[in-house]
């Protein structure tokens, strides 16, 4: 680094305090040098450790927990978060631990419900951290939906629901085909009245698309769109009664609409990112 | 063939030596002979700047280029929160009018880190490649990046405290920036994550624009009371590897300053207001080769020393066209 004396030793010999300068010039160099790349190593050890994951969006080339392809992949220009017509992607942020500027999906605050029908997200993303292998909805595998909390689930309550499924303040979009094909609006403004609360299955957009199938009127007419797959169903508890339990099928993507529309407080059925279906893309 | 071969030495980090009169052309040796004897006198100088001081020209290309960069960031900001698609994304890749467009630095990390290199990919970073081939290289730093705004603001308030010895000016050695260079690429490689992207302010400025703030700004923020407080730009002169990497673009680039060694009265203004001083070095009394001689690729483009030049020896030139900028 010390180019005068290290580099042309022909140059005529530097004064003594020409050469302190250098040589503290050096060591103040050397000092930069470590603090910056210090500091670079800092965003990288979280990610490395794997103390936080996060949903990603569909089609993020992962595996489970294993990120390593998707981070590398992603450049971090924010075109999935623009693209999504209910706004559920977000850039991380740096304290969040998963790769700051790298897109996550908050599913309690505002999933994916694939209301754009052809994965926007996937087509926009500039480097292939999205895959464009996945063509439609049911092929993400973005994580997998559990009913972590049992005894606060209504159908297993026998209960019905009435009214805003998250409150009258829940920012939170779905998009209500029968209401808007293609605007999706906020869940505040579309009450229930259910005698039997069914929402995660009711709003599940691979049952949405299975139902619009078995109508013969698949999204944008196209066959492919429908899942080979059910994703979630309620079944009758043994005991009988009114008393009914969603059960989650290997059709699941992990998109977390369940997690978003579930009433209870904090959601009983929430998204596993550590599980996907068994079923291939 | 030699603007090459000196730029790329002067971008990582080396010192061109100065030339000895057998290098200089005849033409060059007689205008410095010639100036050696009629010089001119301090004040002389100063009513000279004085009267180029109090001209538009003072800031006529300093103001274009804020307007241009400004308007490119606020595209972005635009086309996202009022859905116009002009140009969706952030600085490190986006779409214009639906081209693929891909920052190069950005997109190399990318590919060193991935290890593969997906057709859109490509697409945006050879059109980035072409664009700023044509606009000169590290234009993109002067002109487009948004943290380099903040920086010259800081800058200002920087030249502003150290004149009342409230700031000091530690310079590191200029050869660090390609040891950078090197170890975030290694680092990229060998971790596969884009460890650069972490830290870039470039990157972090501009999504924070476009996505809202975060936390992430603090870093920046840290960035800025360093060099306001401890090292004038030390960011941009010092670490950021997007620099090399558009400087490296700029050696073949036909949009340069050229530097007129006759009219020029060498008193070093122009050394001041630089972000790259080195690439000025050529100003100083005897240190020019020929009568003319092209800026190096290290050079931002920036215009600031066009601007303060008082007699118009520095001067934008689009090679191989013979019209003046």
């Amino acid at each position: 680094m010390n180019e005068q004396s290290s580099r042309k030793p022909a140059k005529k010999a530097q004064s003594p305090v020409r050469r302190a300068q250098n040589r503290r010039e050096f060591l103040r160099t050397v000092g930069l040098t470590a603090g910056m790349v210090g500091a670079s190593l800092m965003g990288l050890v979280p990610v490395l450790a794997r103390t936080n994951t996060r949903l990603r969006p569909p089609g993020a080339i992962k595996h489970l927990l294993n990120e390593q392809e998707f981070l590398a992949a992603c450049i971090k220009c924010g075109q999935c978060v623009q693209v999504c017509p209910v706004e559920a992607i977000k850039l991380s942020d740096l304290l969040d631990g998963v790769g700051v500027g790298t897109p996550h999906i908050e599913a309690r605050a505002q999933a994916c419900d694939f209301s754009c029908d052809g994965l926007q997200c996937v087509l926009a993303c500039p480097t292939g951290a999205l895959a464009h292998t996945i063509d439609y909805p049911a092929q993400s595998r973005m994580g997998f939906a559990r009913l972590a909390r049992p005894h606060a689930c209504l159908a297993r309550q026998g209960k019905g629901f009435k009214g805003q499924a998250r409150g009258a303040d829940f920012p939170g979009k779905l998009r209500y085909a029968e209401v808007d094909r293609w605007k999706p609006i906020p869940v505040a403004d579309h009450p229930y009245d259910l005698d039997l609360c069914d929402l995660c299955v009711r709003q599940c957009p691979i049952e949405i698309r299975i139902a619009e199938c078995a109508a013969g009127t698949p999204p944008s007419g196209d066959p492919n769109q429908c899942p080979p797959r059910h994703a979630i169903a309620l079944e009758p508890l043994p005991g009988g009664g009114k008393r009914q339990g969603p059960v989650v099928k290997d059709g699941c993507v992990g998109c977390g609409v369940c997690e978003m529309i579930c009433p209870a407080e904090p959601a009983a059925i929430v998204v596993d990112i550590d599980k996907t279906t068994s079923i291939p893309v | 063939m030699s603007y090459v071969v000196d730029s790329f030495k002067q971008l990582i980090g080396l010192t061109l030596e100065r030339p000895t009169p057998e290098q200089q052309s005849p033409e060059v040796r007689e205008i410095y002979l010639a100036k050696s004897k009629e010089r001119l006198g301090k004040k002389q100088l100063h009513a000279i700047e004085d009267a180029h001081a109090a001209t538009r020209k003072r800031h006529k290309w300093r103001r274009r280029r804020w307007t241009t960069l400004i308007v490119i960031n606020l595209l972005f900001v635009v086309s996202y929160h009022f859905d116009v698609q002009l140009v969706e994304g952030a600085m490190t890749a986006s779409r214009v009018v639906g081209f693929h467009f891909a920052d190069l630095n950005a997109a190399l990390q990318v590919m060193l880190a991935y290890k593969h290199v997906v057709r859109n990919l490509l697409i945006g970073t050879a059109t980035v490649l072409v664009l700023w081939w044509l606009v000169g290289g590290r234009t993109f730093c002067s002109w487009c990046c948004p943290y380099h705004l903040l920086a010259e603001w800081a800058e200002a308030l920087h030249l502003k405290l150290a004149a009342r010895h409230w700031a000091r000016d530690i310079k590191f050695h200029r050869g660090v920036r390609p040891v950078f260079y090197v170890i975030f690429a290694v680092l990229t490689a060998a971790s596969g994550y884009t460890v650069f992207e972490t830290i870039s302010p470039t990157g972090i400025v501009s999504r924070a624009l476009i996505y809202g703030p975060g936390l992430a700004l603090l870093w920046v923020a840290a960035l800025l009371l360093f060099e306001i407080f401890v090292s004038r730009r030390a960011w941009c002169r010092y670490i950021c590897p997007i620099g090399i990497t558009y400087g490296v673009v700029g050696l073949f680039s036909p949009v340069r300053v050229q530097y007129n060694v006759r009219s020029c009265h060498h008193e070093g203004d122009c050394r001041k207001v630089c972000l790259v001083p080195h690439v000025l070095d050529i100003t100083i009394k005897g240190r020019a080769r020929k009568a003319q001689v092209e800026v190096a690729a290290d050079c931002t483009r920036c215009g600031l020393c066009v601007d303060v030049c008082p007699t118009g020896s520095l001067t934008y030139k689009v090679k191989g066209l013979e019209t003046m900028l």
